[in-house]
């Protein structure tokens, strides 16, 4: 996963480059936090430009997530979602509290 | 109908979950021969991921029990056959339930079998308590040089 945080508008970017399944989740739902507790962002975009594939083990790391991030007050976005993996959002209703977002 | 076109493949692996990958990979590479759409292989894939991850976190509790994967190829479909010797699902009903899951805390969604239900043609389980559990699933494929020649016409 690479991070990237902006300071001065407390935008943490996740860009999460690995095929998510459920072997796969459970470290990036340990890196996510940790960046997420530490950075205190108020706006967290999870990329997923480099990600190719995804099973439901995705769904319960973003919704996770997302939990985390309300938590400490912030505001959550996805970017770069390929079709596939829109596919599983949509048909889950992730996208009616998780967002996609088209610019940064 | 005379069919066509006949293919098999057998593959046993052990429940690890590294496994979860080069199964929907070696599954996807076999159907290939049906040259699928993109979305259609990526559909596969994913159900093939759903299923193997439900044996590893489910019917076993060790990392060293056995997987059985049999795909077969009749005419333009194929037919996924997942099969486990572990502990069974009590309620397969339940199981299929969207949202419902066993296994909160490991931050399960519960949409598996929804999702595979979603992705595929046909999904049918079958579970036997301490015994294990065999699901079934099929998907007719559409072919790129199908899909082609349907936008040309």
């Amino acid at each position: 996963m690479n991070v990237n945080f902006e300071e001065k508008d407390k935008l943490l970017i996740l860009e999460i480059n690995e095929e998510i399944d459920h072997h796969i989740a459970e470290k990036l739902r340990r890196d996510a936090d940790y960046e997420i507790q530490r950075r205190s962002p108020k706006r967290i975009v999870l990329d997923f430009n480099s990600v190719s594939f995804m099973d439901s083990a995705g769904i319960g790391m973003v919704i996770g997530r997302y939990k985390t991030a309300t938590m400490i007050g912030a505001k959550m976005e996805m970017i770069n979602v390929k079709e596939n993996i829109k596919k599983i959002f949509e048909m889950t209703g992730v996208l009616k509290i998780i967002p996609i977002t088209n610019n940064i | 109908m005379k069919r066509t076109y006949e293919n098999e493949m057998r593959l046993e692996f052990l429940s690890k979950s590294s496994n979860e990958a080069f199964a929907r990979i070696t599954v996807a590479a076999f159907v290939s021969q049906l040259d699928p759409t993109i979305e259609e292989l990526s559909d596969i894939k994913t159900a093939v991921s759903e299923i193997v991850t439900n044996c590893i976190i489910h019917a076993y509790d060790s990392p060293d029990e056995i997987i059985k994967i049999i795909a077969k190829i009749q005419d333009n479909a194929v037919i996924i056959e997942i099969s486990d010797t572990g502990k069974g699902i009590e309620d397969i009903e339940l199981a299929k339930k969207p949202l419902y899951t066993s296994k909160a805390e490991l931050e399960r969604s519960g949409m598996g079998f929804t999702i595979v239900e979603n992705f595929m043609d046909e999904l049918k389980v079958e579970s036997i308590l301490e015994l294990g559990t065999k699901v079934t699933m099929k998907k007719v494929i559409r072919s790129e040089k199908q899909v082609e020649e349907e936008n040309n016409t």
